[in-house]
């Protein structure tokens, strides 16, 4: 592999790294000649070794970062937004980050196994929100937690039963061929669910019933938070915790890692890498589910096209934390959650542009193509990453 | 699809599984509503409806599967009837108790005038009986057809297949006929109604016949080679002829087929040939719609009153600027990753269009009007034949300039770095350069589907330019075949003329696009018509 090809060296490695190569071969022989020399030929040298696109991705980058510190800095001045305004942001942010922290699992253990991109997960987490509507209103006329809790592990149970499906279908039958057909069935899986729950449930939005539990506002200070934001937050740590328990600490959780380090080896070594990509699946859909569900609860409104967009932006908190890296998966969620709420009033609203919130999903777009572009290992980076270019 | 799992089960455990799975299905296609779209269209006025054949379809395939060929004759069929009774008493039993349990504020599609369709019009044990014994009749009916020779089964495969084409095409055939002499009396003669008649079955048996007995004496002549040709110039043939025969319709659908093939061609550049998977494409296609737009629209916005045929190259090169811009940064990002950078630069632009800062340079949400129609000799092009026409002299300029670049020095240096960028850069070949140019190239082509776009709508909306449509020039070139122009052509016939010309359907056509992508994919992973190439190597 050439490093100048490939994307985690191309991308923010490589400037950095070369003046200080550069830097050393100069200042060996003249200790103490001045930092100034040193650096003047570090940028001579490296001018010499970049391309013409290695100065246009300089330009990019820095033209970034101007207009990001350019619209932080204009915001603030323009102080439009109180510290409620911000705290109140914060707590969205988070409540937004725990469902898309719970999406992105999915992407990241499945991308750890396959290598591949589940182009239907972003359906098979619409797929639970609607599993659970199902039974929604006579489990919520309960009026308990426990049926709060039992919606939450219908919808996860769906959305398992989908993922694993989705598996069958889409990528067991490609499982040993490098072409584009996986990703073009699960785009037709990801139609045909879609579409099956337009049927199903109709074109219009759906919504489970009041639950007077969870109807609250809690006080905080000076801020006043939803109770449901809370709870959405609070049970996806624990789900997050549960997955991490299971990952890091079974055998079960092992032979995923074992065969996400190495699908050839782990077969040798006894795992049934089948088993394990199934099951990865079927993990991935709980997350997923209960998202859906979780996601029901804050928006109070579900349909059967809203898989496809969040879906993309737990992708982009997976690529955030470095895909394939789990706990990763859920800080790049959190980030892009609070991206989205704090990034319209924070960089947009200086430059004066009518409706900022019209373009949050641009900025958690524009986020993953940064990431991609200029650190594809993402914030924590992972080992997978650098393997695999 | 459940093949090789059944190939190992007991005899008992197969029927037991063919017959539930089977009648999940026929739940399935009742509780998405499918059933009742199709019930109420006639394949065989006043006597079979589609919702019929589909529901027999599903038993015959039961029987089929259940027949397990390790058996003997007697065996084998009982098994098949067996399973097919056993289908009909779930698919009963079910729709039953969502009869009585009354379902529909939950699932929509379950009203009580579906399910009495559903049920045969019949109640409690007779509704079990109905459906028992007519699964099991028409399963009975597929273990037969499992053992037939060959030439037979698939003889009445294609006498099934060209009943179905012309029921279902019924609006594409009247347009046709109605251009030929004594029009009327031939639409009169084979339809009836909404369905074909008694005459028009016989005539689609007919054809359904000699196609067959046509495919099995061309199969004993012709070379591979030759087919090909031959089909290459059929397809040119009946895409020339076709809409000139039918009717202003068809050569809308034609003409919608031939943009998504000229954006085909471009993606082809991009993945076919240099193997960077561009999920943003439907941007270069935006570009070149809203510049075309702009410079001739008749409209505050416009900042220009120029002619379409200056416009054209304008709006090309203004594309192909905008796949440099997209190209540099994410050129180093690979496979995957790419997919997802390209997409979403792609989202970015439809959000940028669609919001209110745009507004007052693009028009937003509203769009811009009045864009006018190409002039040719000093008249505007009115008809949807002529801008067809044009459509498709484009795309095969196009495809041209595409099947030009493929044999060229800078079409092999594209294969070479698809195959092995390390190997193709020890060569010598610039990646960045090569890369570029194929990102570039692919922008332009969509760059003109996009001014042909604007131009023949008359008006543009950022609605048209959602990512649905990069997935589907992507579906279309890899159900084509990958890398392969006539591919795109028929890929394109398939996913975008097919879906068009079952409007009535409404959106569950979506639904069986998603199925047929899948079946597609399972059953050739290389697409429809392959490249040769490309499909020696997988």
């Amino acid at each position: 592999m050439t490093p100048g090809a490939s994307p985690a060296a191309g991308g923010s490695g490589e400037i950095p790294d070369r003046p200080a190569a550069g830097g050393r071969e100069h200042g060996a022989g003249e200790a103490g000649a001045g930092i100034g020399v040193g650096i003047g030929a570090a940028l001579a040298d490296w001018r010499r070794r970049s391309t013409w696109v290695d100065m246009v991705m300089l330009a990019l980058r820095v033209s970034l970062l101007v207009l990001v510190s350019a619209g932080l800095l204009l915001s603030l001045a323009h102080n439009e937004y109180s510290a409620g305004d911000w705290l109140s942001f914060a707590v969205f942010g988070l409540t937004l980050g725990s469902i898309y922290a719970l999406i992105s699992l999915g992407y990241t253990m499945v991308y750890g196994v396959l290598r591949m991109i589940n182009f239907a997960h972003g359906d098979v987490f619409m797929a639970g929100a609607f599993g659970a509507l199902i039974v929604a209103d006579p489990l919520i006329a309960t009026g308990s937690l426990l049926a709060v809790l039992l919606l939450i592990a219908v919808g996860a149970a769906t959305s398992a039963a989908i993922a694993a499906l989705v598996e069958r279908v889409a990528y067991r039958p490609f499982r040993h061929r490098g072409t584009l057909a996986p990703l073009i069935c699960a785009i037709g899986v990801s139609f045909v669910l879609q579409y099956t729950a337009r049927g199903l449930f109709g074109t219009g939005s759906r919504a489970y019933d009041d639950i007077p539990l969870l109807d609250g506002v809690v006080t905080l200070g000076p801020l006043q938070v939803p109770l449901v934001q809370i709870f959405v937050i609070l049970a996806a740590l624990l789900a997050m915790g549960a997955l991490h328990l299971l990952v890091q600490h079974t055998r079960l959780g092992a032979s995923m890692r074992a065969v996400a380090e190495d699908r050839e080896t782990a077969a040798l070594m006894g795992i049934n890498a089948d088993r394990v990509v199934t099951l990865t699946f079927l993990i991935g859909g709980v997350m997923a589910g209960t998202a859906g569900v979780l996601y029901a609860l804050v928006f109070k409104q579900i349909h059967a096209f809203m898989g496809f967009a969040i879906g993309i932006k737990g992708f982009a908190a997976a690529v955030l934390g470095g895909i394939g890296n789990i706990p990763g998966a859920m800080v790049g969620g959190f980030v892009l959650g609070l991206a989205e709420s704090f990034g319209p009033a924070a960089l947009l609203s200086g430059f004066g542009i009518p409706a900022p919130y019209q373009l949050k999903d641009a900025i958690a777009y524009g986020l993953l193509v940064i990431i991609l572009i200029f650190r594809p290992q993402g914030i924590f980076g992972e080992r997978l990453a650098v393997k695999r270019m | 699809m459940m093949a090789p799992d059944m190939r190992g089960a007991a005899p008992q455990s197969l029927v037991l599984k063919a017959g539930i799975v089977g009648g999940l299905v026929g739940v399935y296609v009742v509780a998405v509503g499918v059933f009742a779209a199709f019930a109420a269209r006639p394949v065989v006025a006043q006597s079979v409806s589609l919702g019929q054949i589909m529901l027999l379809s599903i038993a015959l395939a039961v029987g089929w599967s259940a027949a397990d060929p390790r058996q003997g004759r007697s065996r084998r069929l009982a098994m098949a009837a067996a399973a097919g009774v056993l289908a009909g008493l779930v698919y009963a039993g079910a729709l039953l108790v969502a009869r009585e349990a009354k379902l529909q504020a939950m699932f929509v599609a379950l009203s009580p005038a579906a399910l009495n369709t559903g049920l045969f019009g019949k109640a409690g044990m007779a509704a079990l009986a109905a459906a028992a014994i007519i699964a099991g009749l028409s399963a009975l009916a597929g273990g037969l057809a499992r053992q037939m020779p060959a030439p037979a089964r698939r003889t009445l495969l294609a006498v099934g297949v060209a009943i179905l084409i012309g029921a279902l095409l019924r609006d594409l055939w009247i347009s046709f006929f109605s251009n030929l002499l004594g029009g009327r009396w031939w639409v009169s003669t084979i339809y009836a109604g909404n369905g074909l008649s008694w005459i028009g079955t016989a005539v689609a048996v007919a054809v359904g016949l000699a196609w067959q007995a046509f495919r099995t004496l061309g199969r004993r002549e012709a070379g591979k080679q030759r087919t090909s040709l031959a089909g290459l110039v059929l397809l040119l043939a009946a895409a020339i002829l076709i809409p000139y025969f039918t009717n202003a319709f068809v050569a809308q659908v034609m003409l919608l087929v031939g943009l998504y093939a000229l954006m085909g061609t471009g993606l082809n550049i991009e993945l076919g040939l240099a193997g960077l998977l561009d999920l943003g494409f439907v941007a270069f296609f935006a570009i070149g719609a809203y510049v075309t737009a702009l410079l001739t629209a008749d409209s505050p916005l416009a900042i220009a009153q120029l002619s379409f045929w200056e416009a054209l190259p304008i709006a090309t090169l203004c594309a192909a600027a905008g796949g440099f811009v997209f190209g540099l940064p994410v050129l180093r990002v690979r496979g995957d990753y790419l997919a997802l950078a390209t997409l979403g630069l792609g989202e970015i632009v439809r959000l940028l269009v669609v919001s209110d800062m745009s507004a007052p340079f693009i028009g937003g949400a509203q769009g811009i009007v009045g864009i006018p129609r190409p002039e040719l000799a000093g008249a505007p092009m009115v008809s949807q034949l002529s801008l067809y026409y044009l459509t498709l002299a484009l795309t095969c300029l196009v495809a041209l300039a595409g099947w030009r670049l493929q044999h060229s020095p800078i079409g092999r240096a594209w294969a070479a770095a698809r195959e092995d960028e390390d190997v193709a850069a020890t060569l010598g070949i610039d990646l960045v350069q090569s890369k570029l140019r194929a990102y570039v190239l692919g922008a332009a082509f969509a760059g003109v589907a996009g001014a042909l776009f604007a131009t023949t709508l008359g008006s543009i909306f950022p609605q048209s330019f959602k990512l649905d449509v990069s997935i589907n020039v992507l579906a279309l070139l890899v159900v084509g075949g990958l890398g392969s122009l006539p591919g795109v052509f028929v890929g394109s016939l398939i996913l975008i003329g097919l879906p068009e010309f079952l409007r009535e359907f409404g959106e569950y056509r979506y639904l069986f696009y998603g199925f047929l992508l899948i079946l597609v994919m399972r059953v050739r992973p290389q697409g429809l018509w392959p490249d040769p190439l490309q499909a020696r190597s997988s």
